[in-house]
This record gives structure tokens, sequence and C-alpha cells, in this order.
């Protein structure tokens, strides 16, 4: 794991050199803090709307219910309804208007309960937030950010569950990140309302319980690069947001083997980090792209075409893909399953592609 | 923030004159771009005001320059009244690097941040969310700011319609909606678009002040928004105005224009809004034949030096194709 810490010890030192690194609240414990994603996530908000009067949350549910997976949970009571706005269920308007609001200086942070309900706010980032500023040849900047959960694996079926982030990587015009750690959660926040354009941040539902510890200072990261989670020699693991937990699992099964896997997280969708994932394969010639999205038409499609275009005189063996199967996510537990990649199909095709 | 104050009002005869040449200096301008268009030398939709002058015109006397603009495709009018230079327009027609929008937007994307005019928006309803922010950014930070939102009956149709008269209700926040009613939404006429037709009523439901204005007659629509205008700066509360108009061309120049019965677009042209001003200020002897002759012949030139200046202008180099996809990093 040292390559991790050194990723991220990188990132704090960026972060500190532009002046945005921050440790609002934990300021006054030395050792590390135990946290978890939800918290962390919380702790970015609460850090963004102390720090810049400009910044407020608006969603559905984010006020008195506390957002429905409990990110905000007492930030109304901090902050008051004027800054942490509870919307009616009206996720084209509310959207539209963070747009607005962006552009008329304000920094809004809007949420959006489920990548699936963003779809009745695609219009309004597609046509106008990815749009403004080319279409208006430079004048119309939209710093926002719209924070959603995405991703499957809670048994809520095929209108909560799909992982569409892909869809949103084809736009140019926005950014699109997905914190899978703990220092993600906490950093990325800030540094995309830095951004003047519009950030959107996949938090995976899986994640928002999982616990762990962060360092006290911790505060805003980069968002420019891939990070390597796991060193390793034999082959590359490319993968991202709730599957970077099941891709370091199966990296565990595969080293019990004898074979020495590479864990990228992607971290930023788009602008995808070309560099990092190109010199990993270059030094393992084998790469395995692991996406919760549907095979076709998608991300993982994206990343190997890539691998193809500029590296393919490195590869070793085929790029393998594990992806969700071609099915709107089913509720029963073994079918849900059965549809999303898991560990054990990930070391799968580690070991066909080791070969 | 200091309310800036608008100007004293002209005297009534030589406002009445300013609005006619408003009027007529959209009307030109847009008659100019139908033979540009026909002789090739811009492109793409153009959708014409023609008929519908009085609304942009009348509108636009009851707001202040910090007021914001969110306009729709059909906005070469709304554009030229709130004073982006008519080169500047007509650059952005042919494409040009002078074009208000840099070429990138063309004759439905007309922008001026500067002056507060937050671009035409091809989508139909696809503005009003924006202007729910741009007020909501207002409210937030203290402004006494109005934000204009122009669009068409067609857009009363769509659920954005309806989450924004809510939310902007909801929420108290300081939107002059304004409804250009021209009774067709493309080709489908209101009565074969809207289960209920009056659309001041359909806002109304909102808890929103909403009235019905002849668009035809620009001091009538200047009187409404004055009033609306004011009552949204005192409360903050969203108004909506019903101002219902007629476009005379065809919705775009693609459009054969085959859904409308002649005789109707005869009857609207009848009362056309340029006409009927004219005609009231001749008969007041407030305006001669000369003086008509005399704008005309000034908007005539104007235009020409602006045609003259757009083809004249330098094109936007094809390396900055990406240019303004993101915002160039800080150095």
């Amino acid at each position: 794991m040292s390559t991790q810490a050194a990723q991220n010890g990188r990132e704090a030192r960026r972060a500190r050199t532009t002046g945005s690194a921050s440790s609002a609240g934990q300021a006054s414990q030395a050792g590390p803090v135990k946290i978890s994603y939800r918290e962390a996530m919380r702790a970015a908000i609460r850090e963004a709307l102390q720090r810049d009067d400009r910044v407020f949350l608006m969603g559905e549910d984010v006020g008195r219910y506390g957002g429905c997976f409990a990110v905000s949970l007492g930030l109304l009571e901090e902050f008051g309804p004027e800054r942490i706005r509870d919307t009616p269920l009206s996720e084209s308007a509310f959207v539209g208007a963070g747009i607005g609001a962006a552009m008329g200086g304000m920094r809004p942070i809007v949420e959006i309960m489920t990548v699936n309900f963003s779809l009745l706010a695609l219009d309004q980032i597609m046509n106008n937030a990815a749009t403004l500023l080319h279409m208006s040849g430079g004048q119309c900047s939209v710093p926002l950010v719209i924070r959603m959960a995405t991703g499957a694996g809670r048994q809520v079926a095929a209108q909560h569950s799909h992982s569409l982030e892909g869809w949103y990587t084809h736009i140019p015009g926005i950014k699109v990140l997905a914190p899978a750690t703990l220092e993600d959660a906490r950093g990325m926040l800030w540094t995309a309302l830095q951004d003047p354009d519009p950030v959107l941040i996949f938090e995976h539902g899986s994640l928002y319980n999982m616990q762990g510890t962060l360092a006290p200072d911790a505060g805003a990261v980069d968002i420019s690069a891939a990070a390597i989670r796991r060193p390793g020699g034999d082959l590359t693991l490319l993968t991202y947001g709730g599957t970077l937990g099941k891709a370091l699992a199966a990296a565990g099964e595969l080293a019990a083997d004898g074979i020495d896997a590479e864990v990228i997280d992607l971290r930023t969708l788009r602008p995808l980090d070309d560099a990092t994932i190109m010199a990993s394969v270059r030094r393992t010639h084998r790469a395995v792209i692991v996406d919760e999205g549907w095979r076709s038409g998608s991300l993982s499609a994206e990343v190997s075409a890539r691998i193809t275009e500029q590296a393919f005189y490195d590869l070793d063996a085929p790029v393998e893909r594990v992806c969700s199967a071609e099915v709107p996510v089913p509720y029963a537990r073994h079918l849900e399953e059965a549809a999303l990649p898991q560990a054990g199909g990930i070391a799968a095709a580690a070991r066909r592609a080791v070969g | 923030m200091t309310r800036p104050e608008r100007q004293d009002p002209l005297p009534a005869a030589a406002h009445r004159h300013e609005l006619l040449r408003q009027m007529l200096l959209i009307r030109r301008f847009e008659e100019k771009c139908v033979e540009l268009y026909s002789a090739g030398e811009i492109r793409g939709f153009v959708h014409l005001y023609i008929g519908e002058e009085a609304v942009a015109v009348g509108v636009n006397q009851a707001l202040t320059a910090d007021d914001n603009i969110v306009s729709t495709y059909r906005e070469h009018g709304h554009a030229l009244v709130r004073g982006i230079p008519m080169e500047a327009v007509m650059a952005e027609m042919y494409g040009k690097a002078s074009g208000c929008s840099r070429g990138r937007g063309g004759s439905m994307h007309l922008f001026d941040t500067g002056r507060r005019f937050y671009g035409g928006n091809a989508i139909v309803g696809g503005g009003l969310p924006l202007a729910t922010g741009l007020a909501l950014a207002d409210k937030m930070r203290g402004g006494q700011r109005v934000t204009a939102c122009f669009f068409g009956d067609g857009a009363v149709a769509e659920g954005e319609f309806h989450e924004c008269m809510n939310l902007a209700a909801l929420w108290d926040l300081p939107v002059l909606f304004c409804c250009e009613n021209n009774r067709y939404a493309m080709g489908t006429a209101l009565e074969r678009e809207h289960a209920q037709a009056d659309l001041a009523l359909r806002a109304e439901s909102y808890g929103m002040t909403a009235w019905p204005v002849d668009g035809m007659d620009v001091l009538a629509v200047e009187q409404a928004a004055r009033r609306a205008a004011e009552a949204v700066r005192a409360g903050g509360r969203p108004h909506f105005l019903e101002l219902r108009t007629y476009r005379f061309r065809a919705h775009s120049m693609y459009d054969p224009d085959r859904y409308r019965d002649k005789a109707e677009v005869e009857a609207w042209r009848g009362r056309d809004p340029l006409d009927s001003l004219a005609r009231r200020m001749r008969e007041a002897g407030e305006l001669s034949d000369d003086e008509l002759a005399s704008d005309g012949e000034k908007l005539a030139a104007q235009i020409e030096e602006s045609i003259a200046a757009a083809r004249a202008a330098p094109e936007e180099p094809v390396e900055d194709l990406t240019k303004f996809v993101y915002s160039p990093e800080p150095s």
C-alpha cells in the first residue's frame, strides 16, 4: 500500500500548495479519525458551507429528512433552510435552478437521490450545464456540483440500482468524479467546487457505511489523476467507485496464487487519466477493466478502446472486461449478485488474461 | 445593493416614437435576415419574431440594465432591444468571431452576459429553470433584480414549466414569467395542445398573480410589464404575463406553414403592432410620414453597415474548435 500512501501524500501536498487543504472540524485531534464514507462526505459539505458563503446544498429531502442516505443529517440545524434547501420532486427544475444560480454567482451543490432519477434532469445537465459555456462563446461559466448516488447491491431493483455514470462521461463540458475511498469522499467536493465548470460526483450507494480512518487534516484532493491503490507487476485491474473493493479483494485472491495484480482507481471518469492507465499497462502488459455499468457502450468500452489505441503493442493478452450482466438489476439477492461484477469473476478474468 | 434608477421617462410622444423605432428595428433586421437566408449568407434555424415585436419592446421598458433576461430561440427581438449591438447579433448570424457568441451559437443562442442576457434557449421550456436559478441567486445575495423569462405557449405543456412555476412560487423568487402566446407550438394550434387554453389561469393555479395582455399593443404590454415588474421587485414574488400575440411568418425558414388558415394570418396582420402604433401617432399628430420614412432609412443604413461588418469580420480559427468546452486553466 506504499504507493497509495504516496499518492495520498502527493494529493495532500498539491492541495496545500493550492491553498485548498483544510482540517475543518477535526483540527483539535492529533491522531487518525475514525469515520464513515457518509460522515466524510458530510464533513466535506460542512467545510464547504463554512468556508464559502456562496455554497448551498439543495435537493430532495436534504434538510428535515437529513438526506435519503443521511449524508446531510444535521446540516439544516447548523446552517438553516436558506443554505440547506429541501426541494419539491422536480429534478429538472432544481438542477436547472442550480445551473442558473451558478451563473448568478452562487456555488450550488445539488443532490439528486439516485442516478436513475437524474434522467429527469438530463435535459438540464446535457443541454444547459454542459453546453452553456461553449454556446455562449465562453461567457457563461457554470460552477455547479451535482452529487448523486449510483450503483446496485442493496436489493432495490431496476429503478434505483443502475450505474449510468458512463453515460455522463460521454458529454464534453462536464467532469465526472467517482470517490471510492474515504480520502476522496472527504476531499473531492472542495476541489470540485473550485472548478469553474460543472462537476458530477457519483457516490456508490454501497460505500456510505464503509468505515475507516482519515488523517485529522484530511482535506481537498487533486481530481486530475487516477490512483494506484495496489501496486503489482503481473496485470492491471482498472476500476472505480463501488467495484474498487471487489477488485482489491480479487487482487488478494490472485496474490494467494502468486499473481501480482496492480489495482488502479480511475477516480476521475471524465477526463480520463490516460497517462496513469497506459503507464501501468505498459508495465504489466495485461488489463482487466471492472465496471458496474453494462458492457455495451460503456465506460469499460472506452477504457478498452483507449488501451487498444495507445498501448496495443504492449499487450500480451486481449483486454478483459468484467461488467454487469445486460439486464435491469433484479430484486432477489442471488439474482442481483449474479448480475453484478464480483471478486470471483474479476479473479477469473485476471487468470484468463495472465494465461 | 442599490437599485439602479431608470432614466426619467421620455415625454409621452417621444416615448411612443422610441417604442415604434425599436419595433421597427426588429422588423427591419429580421426582414433583412430573410433576404440573407434566401441568399445563403446565413444558415441554421432562423425563427422570426415578426408580428410579436410589441412584446419584447414593451416588456423591456419595465427592466433596468441590472435585471436578467432569459430568452428562447426566437430571440432576435429580445437581444436587440436589450441593447446587444446589432453588429454583434448580425456577426453571430454569420458565424463570425465578432458575433455575440463568437460564432458558436448562431441565431438561436445569442448571449451577452455583460448585459445580463443569458441566452436564447432552444429547448422549449429549458430556460425556465435557469431563470428560476438566476432569481434564486439574486434572492440569496439580497439583490433587487427581476429576472424576465420569455417562453412560448408550447412551453406551458412541458413538465419544466410546471416544475418552475411551483418552485418560483414556493420559494418567492423574483421572476417575471413572460409567456409569448402566439397560438402555435410550431405547427400545433393552442386548442390542439392544451386541455385548458387559458394560460394565465394555469399559472394562477400555482398561487401566482397572472393576467392576459394584448400582446399586439406595445403600450398595453409596457403598462402590464411595469406593473408586474414593480410587483416582483417590491414583493419578491413571481408574476406571470400571458402576452397574446401572433407570428406573421412561418415557425422557421424551413416551415411551409401548411397548418394555418390564410384568413387567420391576414386577420392578425390587420392588428400589426407597428402599424397600429404608427396610425395612432399619426392621428394624434405625433408622427409625420417623413419622420417614419427617415427612421426607416436610418435603420436600413445601420443594418447594411452591420452586414458589411459581419461579412468582413474574421472567422474563429479552427484551431480553437474545442475552446470554451471547459474554462481555461487558471494561469
